[in-house]
């Protein structure tokens, strides 16, 4: 019986002509703040289901605190904490009463629970009397991962916790994980924005159903196979033109304020393709052009793995 | 012609823009330019007035002060020559999924007032330019995410509108997708239309040409993204819009 928190092998799900999941495998350590990264309909909640016993899956095993997701399914509820994507609070409830209810279902109370909380839970304790439908989108958000904590669990599992919530909220919630990480615990999250990934110790890159990539943020960045560069000029559509008309484009696209390109030609110093490139794009109505070399990230990453592994529409 | 060409048409112009709801003030005395041809990004944080802002500027509320005009037409007293001239496209709802591919089409078509000549025309050229036209008797329900957001945002174009309102349009899909939906964009852009872009997503506002930022109904930051992170010696968009609503929240509390 293994010691990691989580261990899924050959993990396989298909709901009719659909595949969730094609042949998944991840081990999760302990205390590690593991992301699960990838676009909807990749795969995130269909194994989040498994992992918390609501799905069996059809194929491969998963073990999650030592015990089997088919077998053990009430030992395992008892043992972790969820947060599903979608709000699943009960609304007419006040804060405090959806507190003590999923203390109670768990066999516990606010009270005993109340420690493991409290870093959570005081933000939101003034509003305690006011029902949970009426709470700002952060607030719905600190109530949730209150209630999955409740209970004291080993492992916690969110589900998209920063979907639709602004980018203050959003950044108070990965506070409170890395405190509570410190504390010990395991916590499995999932995102479909590229830009939390670097908030977790390590990720797996989630496409399709499939496992493109799993290591530290920065290490997958790193796996970018070509020199790449960022070009700017005011003209972004006519740039981007320009660039596919380029005879050495690897590839070239949109990115933030900057179009993306990666040189197919290997072995050559990115100062004398930057060169090249500002010769090439000096023949066309540009403004403002910039060429620069840039570290690839895990979005540039994650593109070329799709890239490799077939991606979804022409 | 370029979208940056200095023209001096104002897709949007807003003029002391307010509105009250009894006595909270959603939006506060706002005023701000959109050129023709600019990919405009409109971020806040919750609550801080934005879905109010932009319910004013398509017709659907009336303002209690202040004036805006959008595609030409002022807001308070044309607001159906307003809804006639924008395009409009939310995450996910914008299509019908238990129509076809073509029928979503002929619909929409027909609500914007198009003859079935001009529907047939422009369905047959939104199918060949996304490669629809092998699925355009499936259902949408059955069709890839990405390409349903890529079919919604051609669906919001149908009659050339002067502005197309998005609302947080690249969220959840795929990297690939989300650049081919920005492709999408920019060509639109680079074509005259405006796109006036909301979205929780920092990283999603780089995209823009110009963000403005609502903090408690007024705006409280509008530029170029490396302009705001210039100004407020941020590295990341994200950083901005932190300290920006931070600052103003600091007294509030959470």
């Amino acid at each position: 019986m293994s010691a990691l928190p989580v261990v899924v092998e050959g993990l396989g799900k298909r709901f009719g002509a659909t595949t969730a999941l094609d042949g998944v495998s991840l081990e999760v350590r302990p205390a590690e703040l593991y992301g699960l990264v990838g676009p909807d309909g990749g795969g995130k909640t269909t194994l989040f289901r498994i992992l918390t016993t609501l799905l069996v899956p059809d194929a491969g095993t998963a073990t999650v605190l030592g015990r089997d997701v088919v077998r053990d399914l009430w030992e395992i509820r008892s043992r972790v904490g969820y947060m599903p994507g979608r709000f699943s609070l009960y609304g007419d409830l006040s804060v405090e009463e959806n507190l003590r209810f999923f203390a109670s279902v768990f066999g516990t109370s606010l009270e005993e629970g109340y420690s493991v909380i409290a870093p959570i839970y005081r933000q939101i304790e003034p509003f305690r009397d006011r029902r949970a439908a009426a709470l700002s989108g952060g607030m719905k958000q600190k109530l949730a991962l209150s209630c999955a904590l409740v209970h004291r669990p080993e492992l916690l599992l969110l589900d998209e916790p920063t979907t639709g919530v602004d980018a203050v909220s959003r950044r108070e919630f990965w506070d409170l994980l890395d405190e509570l990480r410190a504390s010990g615990l395991t916590i499995v999250v999932s995102t479909p924005y590229m830009d939390e990934a670097s908030r977790c110790d390590r990720v797996a890159l989630l496409q399709g159903g499939r496992v493109l990539a799993i290591d530290a943020p920065a290490a997958i960045g790193s796996r970018f196979p070509r020199a790449l560069f960022a070009v700017r000029a005011r003209e972004r559509a006519a740039l981007l033109a320009a660039l596919r008309a380029f005879p050495h484009t690897a590839s070239a696209f949109p990115f933030g304020t900057t179009i993306h390109y990666s040189d197919a030609r290997g072995g050559m110093a990115p100062a004398v393709i930057a060169a090249e490139l500002r010769g090439h794009l000096a023949a066309f109505a540009l403004t403002d052009v910039d060429v620069a070399p840039v570290a690839p990230g895990i979005e540039d990453a994650f593109i070329e793995l799709m890239g490799t592994a077939g991606a979804e529409a022409a | 012609m370029s979208r940056k060409d200095g023209g001096s048409a104002h897709a949007i112009t807003v003029r002391g823009l307010t509105r009250r709801f009894g006595s909270f003030t959603a939006v506060d005395d706002i005023s701000f330019d959109v050129s023709a041809g600019e990919v405009f990004g409109f971020l806040g944080a919750n609550g801080a007035g934005k879905t109010t802002a932009i319910k004013m500027l398509i017709g659907l509320l009336a303002p209690s002060a202040g004036e805006a005009r959008v595609a030409g037409h002022d807001i308070g007293t044309d607001a159906e020559r307003v809804r006639q001239r924008i395009g409009y496209m939310s995450q996910r709802f914008s299509l019908y999924e238990d129509l076809t591919v073509r029928e979503n089409i002929a619909l929409y078509g027909g609500i914007y007032g198009l003859s079935d000549a001009e529907i047939r025309a422009r369905g047959d050229a939104l199918l060949e330019g996304l490669r629809l036209a092998p699925h355009a008797d499936a259902l949408v329900r059955s069709l890839p995410l990405g390409w349903k957001q890529k079919m919604a945002f051609s669906v919001a174009m149908l009659h050339e509108p002067a502005v197309v309102f998005l609302d947080e349009p690249t969220g959840g899909v795929d990297p690939v997708t989300r650049r081919q939906f920005w492709e999408l964009i920019y060509a639109a852009a680079a074509r005259g239309t405006t796109v006036f872009v909301t979205t929780h997503y920092l990283d999603e506002a780089e995209y823009c040409d110009r963000i403005s930022i609502m903090v408690d109904g007024r705006i409280g930051a509008i530029g170029t993204p490396d302009a705001l992170k210039a100004e407020f010696g941020a590295t990341t968009l994200d950083d901005v819009f932190v300290r920006l609503v931070r600052g103003a929240g600091a007294a509030a509390g959470a």
